[in-house]
Order: C-alpha cells, then sequence, then structure tokens
C-alpha cells in the first residue's frame, strides 16, 4: 500500500505577532512595578492561655516605656526620669538607654557574654521598649514612634559593624550579621503588659 | 528593496511578553478605602510578593461615602469587613502560598486612623499566628 506522500501544508503563523502583541499590552497595563516599602515588625507569640497572666518579671532599670496618648503625645519613662518627650528625642533617649555606655544604676544591667567573632562583651541584653498606646492614638505617631525606634537600633548596630568590621551592617555576611544582631537585640514590645515586678 | 524577514518577530514579543508575566502582580483590587500611608526612613522592601496578603484600613472613597459614611473601614479582597474576620482571610490567603511560614501580613492604613482599629488587627493576627506585619509606608528622608 504504498500511500502518496502528501506534503502537510504549513501553518500560517503570521498573526502570531499580533497576538503576542495583544498579551503584552495587557501586561503592561496590569503590571505594577512599584515596590511596596513599609516598617517589618515582629509581634508577638499569642499568649497559650488567656487565664495565665505573664508571670514575667521584668527590673524596673530594664524598661523604658514610650505611651502615646490620645492627642498623640508621647510620655517617656526610663530609669533617668519620665515625662512629656518630644519624638526627635526618642532616638538618641533610646540609644542612650539601649546601650548604658557609663554603666549607669538606672539604666539596663550588663552582663558579660561571649559572642562569636566579637568575643566577650557587656551586653544589655534584658532591656525591653514598651510602646503603649490608646485606642485613640493616630496611627501615624504609633508609626513614626516605633520608626524612631527602629532607627535607633539600625544606628547602634551600624556604628558597631563599623568599628568592628569596617563596613555597614547591610553588607555584612550573614554570620557577622548574627553577632551583631546578638549584641543588639531588638526588643520592641508592643504588648501591653501593665504590671511589672518591684525592683 | 529586499523584504525584512520578520518571522523572529513573534519570539522576540514573547520574550518581553514572558518578562512582564513574571514581573506582575495581579493582586490589584479595587480600593474601597482611601489612605495616606505614613512616611518613614526605616523601611524594608516587601519580598516575595506571592507570601505577601494585604489590610486595607481607612474612610471609604468619595463615591461610596453617602452609603457607608466617612468612620474608619478595613478592608480584605474586595469588601468591608469586621476585625474578627480577618483571621478567616489570612486562613484562606495561608492556603493558596507555598511557603505558608514566610506569609507577611502587609497593612495599608491611613495615617489618621485610630490605634483602636490597628489594636484589633494586630491582636487578631497574634491569635492566627500571622506574626510579619509589615506598616506599609512611603519613604522620606
Amino acid at each position: 500500500m504504498a500511500k502518496k506522500k502528501r506534503k502537510v501544508p504549513g501553518l500560517n503563523a503570521s498573526s502570531t505577532a499580533d497576538i503576542s502583541f495583544i498579551l503584552l499590552i495587557f501586561f503592561l497595563i496590569t503590571t505594577s512595578m512599584d515596590t511596596d516599602m513599609g516598617l517589618a515588625r515582629r509581634l508577638p507569640q499569642p499568649p497559650e492561655d488567656e487565664e495565665v497572666k505573664q508571670e514575667l518579671k521584668i527590673k524596673e532599670r530594664n524598661v523604658m516605656e514610650v505611651r502615646i496618648n490620645a492627642q498623640g503625645f508621647l510620655w517617656i519613662k526610663d530609669g533617668t526620669g519620665s515625662g512629656f518627650g518630644d519624638i526627635r528625642e526618642l532616638r538618641s533617649r533610646a540609644k542612650q538607654f539601649i546601650t548604658n555606655e557609663n554603666n549607669l544604676s538606672v539604666l539596663p544591667e550588663k552582663h558579660p557574654i561571649n559572642i562569636p567573632l566579637l568575643g566577650m562583651c557587656a551586653l544589655t541584653d534584658k532591656h525591653v521598649i514598651s510602646v503603649q498606646t490608646d485606642r485613640g492614638t493616630p496611627y501615624n505617631m504609633y508609626f513614626q514612634v516605633q520608626n524612631e525606634l527602629v532607627a535607633a537600633y539600625n544606628e547602634l548596630r551600624d556604628e558597631l559593624s563599623k568599628q568592628k568590621f569596617g563596613r555597614v551592617y547591610g553588607a555584612l555576611t550573614d554570620e557577622q550579621k548574627v553577632a551583631i544582631r546578638t549584641y543588639y537585640p531588638q526588643k520592641i514590645s508592643e504588648a501591653e503588659p501593665k504590671n511589672y515586678g518591684g525592683n | 528593496m529586499p523584504e525584512m524577514n520578520t518571522s523572529s518577530l513573534p519570539d522576540l514579543i514573547f520574550t518581553i511578553l514572558f518578562f512582564f508575566m513574571i514581573v506582575t502582580t495581579m493582586r490589584e483590587v479595587t480600593l474601597k478605602v482611601k489612605f495616606v500611608v505614613p512616611a518613614g526612613t526605616e523601611l524594608e522592601k516587601l519580598e516575595k510578593k506571592s507570601a505577601v496578603s494585604f489590610i486595607y484600613v481607612g474612610p471609604p472613597t468619595d463615591q461610596l461615602r453617602a452609603q457607608f459614611g466617612s468612620t474608619t473601614r478595613i478592608q480584605l479582597n474586595d469588601r468591608y469587613a469586621e476585625p474578627r474576620e480577618v483571621m478567616d482571610f489570612i486562613y484562606q490567603e495561608r492556603q493558596s502560598m507555598s511557603d505558608q511560614t514566610a506569609q507577611v501580613v502587609s497593612i495599608k492604613a491611613d495615617q489618621r486612623t485610630q490605634m483602636g482599629y490597628i489594636t484589633d488587627i494586630k491582636e487578631v493576627l497574634r491569635k492566627s499566628w500571622a506574626l510579619k506585619v509589615n506598616y506599609s509606608a512611603t519613604h522620606r528622608n
């Protein structure tokens, strides 16, 4: 049965360009090239049992309280004093609180800890910055406070990175970053701890 | 004049097409609330668009104001919702994600929103174990 070999007619592909052009234009229009930016925060884990209140005993010197009232005013309290404050002084105040450079007895206590790459360091690893808000606080004020606190940590980390490794924090290797992060752990409490333990 | 050979044109266009298909994010919900996000300095880029869920908070848009008033609303997907509905929303979103531990919730809230709304949302997010949040903002110097 010798069948006569028939030639398959070529498919007319001249419209593929048009079709793909239409698809291209569709995606060009729907695409959003702008990258979303934002302040990244991590929420605390949910309490395992609603009944069991946190029995965390935190020494008063280790706590810095930042309260924002419904009018958007700041009230800052740490070992050096308390009172209404300005958003512009919050960053330096937080840095002073976190480092406790002069080892004052009213600022967070320091513990010697051995960190890989950095050696023995005295850290204020028990410090907590507690941000408390009112239901009526403007979101913008809360955001600015968070921003300033994160900025304080970022500045400290950058300073330490430059001093130890000669580069800013963002340019370090992962290992070095871990070391710096251990030195300055970010401890911004977003929960509402009402009662702190005694002195 | 010899005619130009255009047989490779479709391939060329397809390449550009694929590029746009990859970078595009189809998640464009119609906004029912209007908001001006705050401005900050310590911002990070939202990596991994596929793992991001958006929550919009703000007053209804001008067209919807007559119908819904001007009190702050929370928008999930295409409709207004109550804070407690956030949990279902988070679970739904999580189900459609490949890497569920990487889930990030981006809160796009108006500057003048009262913290009560945000606190309620945060509480629900904690209970649903969506702990990575991102307060959407614009950059300032």
